[in-house]
C-alpha cells in the first residue's frame, strides 16, 4: 500500500529541514530577546554572554558552512580557511570605518563590507587556487596551510590610514604621514584598533540564510554533481569529461568568498581585532566544526559550530580542558566513523535505523 | 664577514630542519602518511630533556638519552592507537587524525607543564679560565663566531645522515623498509611483518625528532608548548623541497630552507621571513612537484 502525498527527494527535505530549523531558531532566540517578554519576567531571559555571543557564532556558522563545501563537498583539506576570512575582515572593517561619515546607515555599510569582504576573498581564493588545486591530497592541504599563514603575515605588515585625501597604505613599516585629523585605521601588528560593532544578529542570520541556498543549489545543479564526481572518483570523472580544475575552483572560489563575508561579519562585530586572530588554531577550530557536525552534512556544522561555541561558555570551569577535548573528539571521530572493525561493532550493538537501506 | 655567519647560522638551522625531515620523509615514504603530529614530538622531547637537567639533575647527555626514549615510545604509541587502526581509512580521515593528534600533545603538555616560557640551558658552551662562559669558536680576531651549538648540530646531523643511509642500504630491517615503501602487500608476500616494519620507522623518526628537539632549543632557547609546531611544518617543508621519500632529499632541503630563512631574515625582512619560506614551498610545488631530489611517480587508473 502506497501513500499519495507529496513526495520529496531526500536531499530536497533535508535541504528543506535545515532552512526551516535555522528560520526557526531565529524566531525562537528574537522571541526570547524581545522587549515585551523581557519587560513581563523583569530581566532579559538570554544572557548578556549569549547575546555577545550571537554575532560570532552566525559567523562561525557561516565559516564552518563555507569549509564543508570544500572539505565535505569537494573533498580536499583545506587548512587556511581562516586566511580568507582574514581577507574579508580586514577589508570589510577598513571599508566599514571609511565609510563611517559618507554613508549613516549601519546595515547598508555593513552589507557593503561583507560584500567587499567576500569579492576580496573570492579574489585572493582564486588567486591561490591557480596554483593549490594543481596538487592532490595532503601536499593541497600543507599549501593551503603556508598560504593561511602568508596571508597572516602580509596582513601583520599592512598598514591602512584615512585623512582627507583619502586612504593611504604602507608595508612593513608606518612611512604614512597623514594630514591633520587624519585616523589610522588598520595599525600593522596591533590590527585594528578602533571598530564601530555594526553586525546584527539579523544580519548574521541572513547571512547563514543566503550561504546555505548558495550551497544547496550548487550542490544540487550538474556543477555540484561534477564536483561530487571528482571527490568521489577523480580519474573517472576525467574520463567523462568533467573539467577537473574548473569545477574545483568554482567550489574554492565561492568557499572562500562565503569565509569572506563571514570574516567581515565577524569583525564587525569585535571592537578591536588583529590579524593574528585569524591563525593556524582559528583554521583547525572551524574544521572541527566541519569533522564534528559531519563532513557534507550542513545541517551538522550549524549545530558543531553554534553548539562549540555556546558550550565552553556554560562549562567555564573546564576552559582548561576544552581544546583536549576538541582533539579527542577528532581523533575518535576519524576512528568510529573509518575503521572497519569499529564500523562493524557500532552497526551490531546500534539497531539499524529505519529506511537507511533504502537510502542506498 | 656578516654573511658568512648568517650562512653558518643557516646551515645549523637546516641541519635542525633536516634532522625533523627525516622523521616526516621516512613515516611518509612508509605509510603514505603526512604524521602532523611529528612537530609536537619534538617539543615532548625538548621537554623531557628541559625536565630530566634542570629538575632531576641528570648530565646533559643521559637526558639527551632519556628524551630519545620517551619520544620513541610515544611515536610507536601514537602509530598504534591513532594511525595503525586508519591504514586502508582514506588520506584525509588519517591526516584529520594527525591533526588531531598534533592538538593533543600541545593542549596536554600546556595541561602538565603549564604554558609559561622555559628557558632551555645551553649544553654547548666552554667556561674560560677567568670564569665566563664562552659560547663559540672565535675566528679572525674575534670577527666571525661560530657557535659550538651550530658546530655539534651540524656534526650530528651529518652522523644522522650517514647512519641512516647506511641503515636503509644495508641492513635487513633497512631493506625492509625499502620495501614497504615500494609496495605493502608485495613486501608482506615476501615474508615481511608491515605493522612492526612501520612502527620500527615511526620509533626512529621520533627519537630522530628529541633529537632535533633538544638541538633546537639549544639554539632557540625558549620552550613553550607550541616550539614544535612552527620547526614542524617548516621541516615538511624542507622534506618536499628535497622531495619527500628520500633521505638524501630531506638533507638537501633542510639546509637550504634554512639558508634561505636565515638569509631573507637577515637582508630582506624578519617580519616576512616566515611568508618567504613558505613561498619557496608553493614555488617548488608548482616546478618540481615531486620536490628537488625526488622521482615522479605515475598514476595508474
Amino acid at each position: 500500500m502506497k501513500k499519495h502525498t507529496l513526495r520529496l527527494s531526500k536531499t530536497s527535505r533535508v535541504n528543506f529541514g535545515t532552512y526551516g530549523g535555522v528560520i526557526l531558531i531565529y524566531a525562537v532566540l528574537q522571541l526570547l530577546n524581545a522587549p515585551f517578554l523581557t519587560q513581563a519576567v523583569g530581566h532579559s531571559i538570554l544572557s548578556s554572554t549569549l547575546k555577545g555571543q550571537l554575532v560570532p557564532i552566525c559567523a562561525y556558522v557561516v565559516a564552518a558552512l563555507s569549509l564543508n563545501l570544500t572539505v565535505g563537498v569537494m573533498g580536499e583539506l583545506s587548512l587556511g580557511h581562516a586566511g580568507f576570512m582574514s581577507v574579508g575582515a580586514f577589508s570589510g572593517a577598513v571599508l566599514a570605518i571609511s565609510l563611517q561619515n559618507t554613508i549613516p546607515s549601519a546595515g547598508l555599510r555593513l552589507f557593503l563590507a561583507m560584500l567587499l569582504g567576500a569579492l576580496l576573498a573570492a579574489l585572493v581564493g582564486f588567486l591561490i587556487g591557480i596554483p593549490v588545486l594543481r596538487l592532490r591530497g595532503d601536499y593541497l592541504a600543507i599549501v593551503t596551510l603556508a598560504f593561511g599563514e602568508i596571508i597572516k603575515s602580509l596582513i601583520t605588515n599592512l598598514f591602512v590610514g584615512k585623512d582627507v585625501n583619502g586612504l593611504h597604505f604602507s608595508f612593513i613599516q608606518n612611512t604614512m604621514t597623514l594630514e591633520q585629523g587624519g585616523q589610522i585605521i588598520l595599525n600593522g601588528p596591533m590590527g585594528l584598533p578602533g571598530i564601530q560593532k555594526i553586525s546584527t544578529f539579523t544580519a548574521g542570520f541572513l547571512l547563514i540564510l543566503v550561504t546555505l541556498v548558495v550551497i544547496f543549489n550548487l550542490t544540487n545543479s550538474r556543477a555540484g554533481r561534477a564536483i561530487m564526481a571528482i571527490r568521489d572518483n577523480r580519474i573517472a570523472a576525467e574520463s567523462v569529461g568533467i573539467s577537473v580544475t574548473r569545477y574545483k575552483m568554482l567550489a574554492f572560489v565561492i568557499s572562500a568568498a562565503l569565509a569572506g563575508a563571514a570574516g567581515a561579519l565577524f569583525a564587525l562585530g569585535q571592537n578591536t581585532l588583529m590579524s593574528n586572530k585569524f591563525d593556524f588554531n582559528m583554521s583547525i577550530l572551524i574544521l572541527v566544526f566541519v569533522v564534528l557536525g559531519g563532513l557534507g552534512r550542513m545541517w551538522g556544522s550549524i549545530i558543531a559550530a553554534a553548539a562549540l561555541t555556546v558550550l565552553p561558555e556554560l562549562l567555564r570551569q573546564f576552559a582548561d580542558y576544552r581544546m583536549l577535548v576538541y582533539a579527542i573528539v577528532l581523533i575518535l571521530i576519524m576512528l568510529v566513523t573509518n575503521n572497519p572493525q569499529i564500523k562493524l561493532l557500532l552497526s551490531k550493538l546500534l539497531p539499524r535505523r529505519k529506511g537507511a537501506q533504502a537510502d542506498v | 664577514m656578516s654573511f658568512l655567519n648568517h650562512l653558518i647560522n643557516g646551515i645549523g638551522l637546516g641541519s635542525v630542519y633536516a634532522i625533523i625531515a627525516l622523521g616526516y620523509t621516512m613515516v611518509y615514504g612508509i605509510a603514505k602518511m603526512l604524521n602532523f603530529a611529528h612537530g609536537d614530538v619534538i617539543m615532548v622531547g625538548a621537554y623531557v630533556c628541559f625536565f630530566a637537567v634542570s629538575s632531576f639533575g641528570l648530565p646533559p647527555l643521559l637526558g639527551i638519552v632519556l628524551a630519545m626514549l620517551v619520544c620513541t615510545v610515544l611515536g610507536i604509541v601514537i602509530e598504534r592507537l591513532a594511525y595503525k587502526p586508519l591504514r586502508e581509512a582514506p588520506s584525509l580521515a588519517v591526516l584529520i587524525t594527525a591533526i588531531g593528534m598534533s592538538y593533543l600533545l600541545q593542549n596536554a603538555a600546556q595541561l602538565l607543564w603549564t604554558p609559561n616560557t622555559k628557558v632551555f640551558p645551553n649544553f654547548f658552551a666552554v667556561q674560560r679560565a677567568d670564569g665566563t662562559t664562552q659560547q663559540g669558536l672565535e675566528l679572525f680576531g674575534g670577527e666571525l663566531v661560530i657557535r659550538y651549538t651550530t658546530i655539534v648540530t651540524i656534526l650530528v646531523c651529518v652522523i644522522i645522515i650517514v647512519g641512516l643511509s647506511l641503515f636503509t642500504g644495508k641492513t635487513r630491517m633497512g631493506k625492509a623498509m625499502r620495501a614497504c615503501s615500494e609496495d605493502k602487500g608485495a613486501a608482506q608476500l615476501m615474508g615481511i611483518n608491515v605493522n612492526s616494519t612501520i612502527s620500527v620507522t615511526f620509533a626512529i623518526g621520533s627519537a630522530l625528532a628529541a633529537v632535533a628537539g633538544v638541538l633546537f632549543c639549544s639554539a632557540y632557547p625558549n620552550l613553550v608548548p607550541t616550539t614544535g609546531s612552527l620547526p614542524g611544518i617548516k621541516a615538511f617543508t624542507a622534506a618536499v623541497f628535497g622531495g619527500i621519500g628520500s633521505i638524501p632529499g630531506a638533507f638537501l632541503g633542510g639546509i637550504l630552507l634554512g639558508v634561505i630563512e636565515i638569509l631573507a631574515n637577515a637582508y630582506i625582512s624578519t617580519q616576512l621571513s616566515n611568508a618567504i619560506v613558505f613561498a619557496v614551498l608553493i614555488i617548488t610545488l608548482l616546478v618540481r612537484p615531486a620536490g628537488l631530489l625526488g622521482k615522479q611517480i605515475n598514476e595508474k587508473v
